[in-house]
């Protein structure tokens, strides 16, 4: 991870995207740099963290790091926040207004997004945001190029008064290449100078700021025609040109080697001009973007109709080789040629689980007893896995802290059949920080009639384990003030006697104290306190272990969820009312257990026991 | 400096698909393998599907080396060799080969929650689904030779043996990427490792001979 750090200017590397793009802001002279998590954009703050000269931070959400960094710009230093593509949602509001006041230092703003969907809630298009803010959007197509229109990037932000968004997807962040790094270019910084009409945007001084964002943009489009980022790759194939930006490229080379390609890099404003001069030069031009048919539709609209693009390619998805073979060679009324030999086996899926002993099975264990009685909201994380098998309780998933507020609007939506189901909310530590605060205070203000679980778990968990406000640690590991949740929730007004700390490994305690708020009808917290097990603040206990002439196949262990208890051996034993039993015999895969002893909780004829003897 | 590869013809490219769950160290595997391509000069790509971050999931990567690699994800039925760190995992993504492509397959069976709570069953022996699929499957207990040698980590380093010798490079230029590491920091790990790396290398070649014979 550090060797991008040490490398000296010239030297050749095998870099990932987020690696060069946290090199580039480095090597831009960035002074302030400032993230939320999110896949797949995760690694460029913790890259850029490692860096000397600059500050760098984790931030409680994208709104809050993007506005930090726009307190940099302002005070005249370089800035850079990254998130991924739902973060910009977040962040927007500040976005919006800030494009209007502009920058003092460059401003950057890395936008990561999902392209496949691999680990997100949507996959939307982040170039959108160029036209919906009418500020410049780059491309980059490798990590090559990712560190070089960062740095690209910085200047264009200065030389036109205007954050610029990078626009990189998951093929970008995540795929290593070969990189030649540079030097650290040192920049002052100017300080903070006092200038209400451009900082304080009132109506009056934002409507003055309107037209120069308009004119802004006209220069902007001119640059992007004249831009060296934007170039034409001949080929001797010239029934079919191509026009794409990003990873797409990379792809449509590997497809097609004998066909022209205009490659863009600078791609928003659209260099319209120079893509109707390339056009000319092919029989047919073919738009390969992800995932949007957003310069397909400029260009139609630009007078150029017949270019083709989601008439034969998908709007979603990446546009991989495999796609893009057998799409144009239809277009050409051609056969493709044959894609793969063997038959594809589908042994079973195999989704992401919970690791052993994870806290949150303690919990999802209980709701799942309760099943009947609640209707729960969940949030994103690693426990939105509380929708899957084996607990099915977790019923809903939309943003970040989204539970808060969806609790609160089903407890005022019931119906006949709902009126006297209990509404819980399930958020992490890092969520709630990052946007359920606000969904509670909602939940207390209104009296709505909502049990709050805040599964504390110390950590970032579904994006690596990232530190957080309250972790006590910040993004160099350093110690930091830690956020006392108990404390924080009591101030928001939920009563104190309906705030319960609870330890999730205790089964009857975790249940008994769901069961006792949710018959309260007023706003209660409970908050579970183990930490992540991939965390350094874990303590392992000894491993457990099934005895099996003990067991007697009631398979009860296996609705805690743990991927450490393996079924050995499966019968069905018919009882003497006639009823069929399925029974199925437990193991426990000692070199994963940690000890957490949720299982022997769940066992009625106690057949799990300690795997050494206790000594007395 | 590198040594210039042989590389008369760019549309060559070697193509690995590494596969395998989050945790048993596939991203650590295609690392070596792309710095061991690096170190021979070639250019190369490596490309990271985990899913989620956490543990548990199936977990890909597409390491693709040669004169000039466009695209950074191997197109399906292109794939030269799949490693597999799972036997299952390897059934999965078996169509991935080439034809006359090899699947290096660790026997180990991990059942997925799913699958242990019953609503998936695992496959019986997806080993010989592979090869019913006419796919050449060298495989054997990874697992087992390195519990042999006292350290489960050591798969990595057995399976990445396993396939050195059907690199377009010596298999001395990948032990050494990988005893490399080890020199720096841990060089009481460096023997065990060139003693695993040697016990891949020869578990494939018997693996080769029961397929070629089967």
């Amino acid at each position: 991870m550090s060797a991008a750090v040490q490398a000296k200017s010239e030297t050749r590397l095998l870099l990932s995207g987020n690696e060069a793009i946290a090199r580039g802001v480095w090597e831009s002279g960035c002074k302030v740099a400032a993230a939320y998590p999110g896949t797949p954009s995760t690694e460029i703050l913790e890259n850029v963290a490692l860096y000397p000269d600059l500050y760098a931070e984790w931030s409680v959400n994208e709104k809050v790091s993007l506005e930090v960094a726009i307190g940099a710009s302002m005070s005249g230093a370089r800035a850079f926040c990254a998130m991924k593509h739902v973060g910009m949602n977040v962040a927007s509001d500040a976005f919006m207004t800030q494009t209007l006041a502009g920058v003092v230092g460059g401003l950057v703003i890395a936008v990561a997004d999902d392209v496949g969907l691999s680990s997100s809630q949507n996959e939307q298009d982040s170039r959108f945001w160029g036209r919906f803010a009418h500020v410049p959007v780059l491309e980059p197509a490798d990590s090559q190029e990712a560190l070089e229109m960062v740095k690209l990037a910085f200047d264009l932000s200065e030389d036109f008064n205007t954050p610029v968004l990078v626009r990189l997807t998951t093929r970008v962040c995540h795929v290593k290449a070969m990189v030649t790094v540079g030097d650290r270019s040192a920049r002052a910084v100017s300080g903070f100078k006092l200038d209400a009409r451009r900082w304080v945007m009132t109506p009056a001084n934002a409507k003055g700021m309107l037209p120069r964002q308009i004119e802004r943009e006209g220069r902007l489009r001119q640059a992007a025609e004249a831009s060296a980022l934007n170039v034409v790759e001949p080929g001797t194939d010239t029934r079919i040109g191509f026009l794409t930006a990003g990873p797409a490229y990379m792809h449509v080379r590997e497809s097609f080697p004998d066909s022209p390609v205009m490659k863009l890099g600078f791609t928003y404003p659209l260099p319209v001009e120079a893509i109707r001069a390339f056009r000319a030069t092919v029989d047919r031009l073919v738009v390969v973007e992800e995932t949007e048919p957003l310069m397909e539709g400029e260009l139609k609209a630009a007078g150029m109709a017949d270019v083709v693009g989601k008439d034969i390619l998908p709007r979603l998805g990446e546009l991989t080789p495999n796609v893009l073979i057998p799409a144009v060679y239809g277009l050409r009324g051609e056969t493709p040629p044959a894609a793969g030999t063997y038959p594809k086996i589908d042994p079973f899926p195999r989704p992401p689980t919970m690791c052993a002993a994870c806290p949150h099975m303690g919990v999802y264990y209980s709701l799942s007893r309760l099943r009947k009685k609640v209707q729960i909201s969940g949030d994103i994380g690693c426990y939105t896995l509380g929708a899957g098998a084996p607990w099915n309780a977790l019923d809903t998933t939309i943003s970040m802290g989204a539970s808060m507020g969806i609790a609160l609007g089903m407890d005022k939506a019931r119906s006949e059949e709902t009126k006297d189901k209990a509404v819980i909310a399930v958020i992490g530590d890092s969520t709630f920080l990052h946007m359920g605060m606000q969904g509670l205070l909602d939940i207390v203000y209104n009296r709505g009639n909502v049990t709050a679980l805040i599964l504390d778990n110390r950590s970032t968990g579904m994006t690596g384990g990232q530190d957080h406000a309250g972790t006590g640690r910040d993004l160099h590991g350093g110690e930091a003030p830690r956020v006392d949740f108990a404390k924080l929730v009591e101030a928001l007004g939920v009563k104190p006697e309906r705030i319960r700390k609870v330890d999730p490994y205790m089964l009857p305690v975790v249940f008994k104290a769901i069961k006792d708020e949710i018959a309260v009808h007023e706003p209660s917290v409970i908050i579970t306190d183990r930490p992540c097990v991939l965390s350094e603040f874990y303590d392992r206990f000894k491993p457990y272990k099934v005895v099996d002439e003990d067991c007697t196949g009631c398979g009860n262990c296996l609705n805690v969820g743990c991927p450490a208890i393996f079924v050995t051996r499966s019968e069905t034993k018919t009882r003497a009312d006639g009823k069929v039993n399925d029974l199925k015999f437990t193991t426990i895969d000692t070199a994963m257990c940690t000890g957490c002893h949720m299982c022997v909780d769940s066992c009625g004829p106690k057949a799990i026991i300690p795997l050494a003897p206790v000594s007395a | 400096m590198t040594e210039e590869p042989e590389m008369s013809n760019p549309a060559i490219i070697t193509n690995i698909l590494v596969c395998g769950i989050g945790g048993q160290g596939v991203m650590t595997a295609a690392e070596i393998l792309a710095q061991a391509a690096i170190a021979k000069g070639y250019d190369v790509k490596k490309s990271e599907v985990a899913g989620m971050a956490q543990r548990g999931g199936v977990v890909t990567s597409h390491v693709r080396f040669g004169r000039k690699v466009w695209s950074p994800v191997i197109t399906p039925g292109t794939a030269d060799i799949l490693v597999a760190f799972e036997v299952a995992e390897g059934a999965r993504w078996a169509d991935m080969l080439r034809p006359g492509g090899i699947a290096m397959v660790n026997t180990i069976r991990l059942a997925p929650p799913v699958v242990s709570s019953g609503l998936y069953k695992y496959p019986d022996d997806p080993v010989a689904q592979m090869r019913a699929a006419g796919v050449t499957v060298y495989d054997f207990d990874a697992g087992a030779i390195a519990r042999d040698l006292g350290d489960l980590k050591l798969v990595n380093t057995v399976m990445l043996g396993a396939i050195a010798d059907y690199l377009p490079f010596p298999a001395a230029d990948l032990e050494e990427q990988i005893v490399g590491r080890f020199r720096a920091r841990k060089p009481q790990m460096v023997e065990v490792n060139q003693t695993a790396f040697d016990r891949g290398r020869a578990a494939a070649a018997d693996a080769a001979r029961v397929d070629a014979a089967g």
